[in-house]
């Protein structure tokens, strides 16, 4: 029997780029762009203590960013990573300053709470199928209250645990390279996506996060147990929200109950603009640093510029439309 | 694995599956050899794909026994039927278009390096090469999958069932999206696999395939197992005897004569992507046109098309021997055209409004006062009207529709349309979910409705509808028109063989 090579027909796609690289290669250029127009407006912006500004702003969102991107790229949304950050903070605290635990014991406690917020979000949306916006929306209140209910309403201070604070803020690499005092925090955000771009594209996690996102039928009927995964995404975003409860902790010394609604969306926004697609199954760690890095230099920019804190939020907003509007205009071609 | 070409790989008996309100398999048997092709035909709704989804897991059969190489199994998940060598080829490609090719290979089963969590992302593209090597298929382990052809995505999936050291293969309707090269592509590799002493089950409509590839025929038909048959002791003919078989004609209709035959409506080469392809025909003041076909034939993007909801790539539509420009359903009501949809909850209906409310809410600008404002009156007269006319049984004009009859319900579809002053209808499965009892008094609605001189496209995959109530019927399959047939003298067996029809490519029509 003869069996001939074969030729099929080739794809009937022209396809310059990959989607996500394209949006990737945008978003950079977006930032190269808006770093060049400030540092012309305004001599201030390139300053050091600016940059390192830019740096500690970007620090809390983008760890939040990180963990939200997993769960759009598996097809699901978190809401609720804002006020779990809150509610982990504030868990850091009452273990530390109230209980007088030792300050790694109460880091844990932060990141455990996140973590178990997650789990419960994921039990939620796998086991109960809930659909994630309002299971993660429901989260958003739950943990928001909580917050409140177990610190009694008023910010707890850090005012015993000094080490705390100085640990976060305090500059490994200013005791190497003098005069570059960029504070811990920003290497936990960049130690957090480095983590965070490995488990993505380097292990089973990150391959299920792409496939459930990609098409979750096919998944479960590749005998993939699509529900334990999910939950574990989840899990991983509550993890990011724990860190960034802990890091936010330590860098305003204590932890503000009423703060942390309204950070979802800059996170949510952050991983858009880098190229993350809502419709599920394409994104990238790399991308969503650099559109967390977009929010907070645009942030900055116009606060240096005297922009109204309201006209701020206006930019931004359009912003998230633009890129939104961009994910979609590509896919219109791709089909 | 043990075993020889012959031997019995699959023996499935006795299998019942109930789904909410309909009895989907009736003690259906079926049996597959190793080193054979087996297919397995029927209408759709036969049960073909519920009984080979209990065989690879999807389902879980509610009586009945399967045994694998002469053994009892259970086989409650996709997961359990791949452990125990049986894969299946779904009809909607079941690939994760953004992970490459290797990727969806061996999604699950990543091959890991030496810390368990991490992927061994070259061993993967390595084996899913080996793969495709040995079916001598070119494709790019690396490509994404999102990129490539739907017949080479199909290779995908057949290289994944491999992969799984399949004994089984079962594919549901795999040439349905392919090209006749790729056709012939495929079943090299499905002889392939036959070769090397895999089992497979080849779910089809096309019945001209089966003398191409299969050895053994079994026919499905609601639900019941009818018979199995070796392929070249059966005529074509037979095999579609056995998949219509039933018997219950009612009383063949007088179907009156067209009165006036002027041409309303001429559609010429309607094209739209693989859906619709050069599609052309005409219909008459006052006829039934019926459109058969197997489900996703095209009949309803057809439908679409000359609405105005899809765009068609190529069309030449006159209504009224005018050259019209449909562009949105909207021109379409314009031109005098309605399309009442097979799904009237979602496309048809306000359910939680009236009577009068639905009917007059394409057409409200007609009825208003200075202002903007509603004349109740004029609107309540014109209900009033239709619901005489149309003989819509309903309590009042206040009536919410939500609590009227599947049957009322299309009436009250038709007399929104009749309010826009509508020449040609489209009816789109007119009759499903509608009651035995309520059916024929639509077939009574529709040939009043022609009689009074309008033109009705009727979409129906029922053939005692279509040939009870059609002047002219045209089949289609695939996209393309196979065939028109008088409905004074046409018969299931001939609109199935049409419709079973893989038409000439060449052929223009």
């Amino acid at each position: 029997m003869r069996i001939g090579s074969i030729e099929l027909t080739p794809a009937r796609r022209t396809t310059l780029m990959r989607s996500d690289a394209v949006q990737r290669l945008l978003a950079f250029a977006a930032l190269i762009v808006i770093v060049v127009i400030f540092s012309l407006l305004s001599p201030n912006f390139l300053q050091f203590d600016n940059v390192v500004g830019i740096l500690l702003a970007t620090a809390v969102n983008g760890i939040l960013a990180l963990g939200v991107t997993f769960v759009i790229i598996s097809g699901s949304i978190d809401l609720s990573i804002g006020t779990v950050m809150t509610l982990s903070s504030v868990m850091t605290a009452v273990f530390i300053t109230e209980w007088h635990m030792p300050v790694p014991v109460g880091i844990l406690a932060g990141v455990a709470t996140g973590a178990l917020a997650g789990l419960v979000n994921g039990t939620l949306v796998a086991k109960l199928k809930i659909p994630s916006f309002i299971a993660t929306l429901g989260m958003l209140n739950v943990a928001k209250g909580l917050a409140l209910v177990v610190s009694g309403l008023k910010p707890i201070y850090f005012n015993d645990t000094p080490e705390f604070n100085r640990a976060a803020m305090g500059s490994v690499v200013g005791g190497v390279i003098p005069g570059l005092d960029i504070p811990n925090l920003v290497l936990v955000l960049f130690g957090c996506a480095l983590v965070a771009g490995l488990i993505l594209t380097t292990t089973v996690l990150g391959r299920f996060t792409f496939a459930m996102g990609s098409n979750e039928e096919a998944a479960r009927l590749s005998g993939v147990n699509v529900d334990a995964w999910k939950m574990a995404v989840f899990a991983l975003a509550g993890v990011f929200s724990g860190i960034a409860g802990v890091l936010i902790g330590a860098r305003l010394n204590s932890a503000q109950p009423s703060l942390g609604q309204g950070y979802e969306l800059d996170a949510i926004a952050a991983a858009v603009i880098g190229g993350t697609s809502l419709s599920g199954g394409e994104g990238s760690i790399l991308g969503t640093v650099i559109g967390a890095f977009i929010i907070s230099t645009l942030t900055n920019g116009l606060r240096i510029l005297s922009v109204p804190q309201e006209w701020q939020t206006v930019v931004t907003g359009g912003i998230v439309i633009i890129a939104v509007y961009l994910d979609i205009v590509r896919r219109r071609q791709q089909q | 694995m043990p075993g020889a070409v012959g031997d019995l790989l699959v023996e499935m008996d006795g299998i019942s599956k109930d789904f909410p309100g309909v009895h989907a398999l009736k003690e259906c048997r079926f049996d597959l050899h190793r080193g054979e092709v087996h297919a397995l035909v029927g209408e759709n709704g036969a049960g073909k794909s519920t009984l080979m989804k209990i065989l690879a897991g999807v389902y879980r059969r509610d009586a009945g026994r399967i045994r694998l190489n002469g053994v009892d199994v259970e086989i409650p998940t996709p997961r359990a039927a791949q452990l125990l060598g049986v894969s299946i080829i779904h009809q909607e490609l079941s690939l994760m278009p953004n992970l490459t090719a290797a990727q969806n290979i061996f999604i699950g089963r990543e091959p890991r390096r030496r810390l368990p969590f991490l992927l061994d992302e070259h061993a993967l593209n390595e084996n899913a090469r080996r793969l495709f090597e040995g079916l001598h298929i070119k494709i790019e382990p690396e490509t994404k999958v999102a990129k490539l052809a739907v017949a080479q995505q199909q290779m995908v999936e057949i290289a994944k069932a491999l992969s799984h050291r399949a004994e089984v293969v079962i594919m549901d309707e795999p040439t349905a999206a392919l090209t006749e090269t790729e056709i012939d592509e495929l079943f090299r590799i499905i002889r392939k696999l036959r070769d090397d002493g895999v089992g497979v089950v080849h779910i089809s409509h096309r019945l001209e395939e089966l003398k191409r590839i299969s050895d053994r025929v079994t026919v499905m038909r609601d639900g019941q197992y009818v018979a199995t048959v070796d392929t070249k002791d059966a005529t074509i003919d037979q095999i579609i005897r056995m998949m219509v078989g039933r018997t219950i004609y009612e009383a063949a209709p007088e179907i009156p004569e067209v009165a006036d035959p002027s041409v309303v409506l001429e559609v010429q080469g309607l094209s739209r992507g693989r859906a619709v392809r050069n599609v052309s025909f005409s219909l008459r003041r006052g006829e039934i046109l019926g459109f058969a076909g197997l489900v996703g034939a095209g009949r309803t993007e057809v439908a679409r098309a000359v609405f105005g909801a899809d765009r068609p790539d190529t069309a030449d539509i006159r209504v009224h021997g005018k050259a019209a420009r449909i562009n949105s359903p909207g021109d379409a009501v314009r031109q005098g055209i309605g399309y009442l949809s097979e799904d009237r909850k979602r496309y048809g209906l306000a359910l939680g409004m009236d009577v009068e409310a639905n009917i007059v809410l394409a057409t409200l600008r007609k009825f208003l006062r200075s202002f903007g404002r509603v004349d109740v009156r004029r609107t309540h007269a014109a209900a009033q009207q239709l619901v005489e006319r149309l003989a819509i049984k309903t309590p009042s004009l206040r009536q919410k529709v939500r609590n009227l009859s599947g049957g009322t319900q299309q009436k009250v579809v038709v007399a929104k349309w009749l309010t826009a002053n509508t020449e040609i209808l489209i009816f789109d499965e007119p009759t499903r979910g509608i009651d035995v009892g309520a059916k024929s008094e639509i077939y009574h609605l529709l040939n009043e409705l022609a009689h009074q001189g309008k033109a009705i496209i009727m979409i129906s995959s029922e053939l005692p509808e279509i040939l009870r109530m059609s002047h002219r019927i045209v089949v289609m399959c695939e996209g393309r028109i196979t065939g028109e047939l008088s409905g004074r003298d046409a018969t299931q067996e001939q609109i199935m063989t049409y419709a079973t029809m893989r038409p000439p490519v060449a052929k223009a029509s």
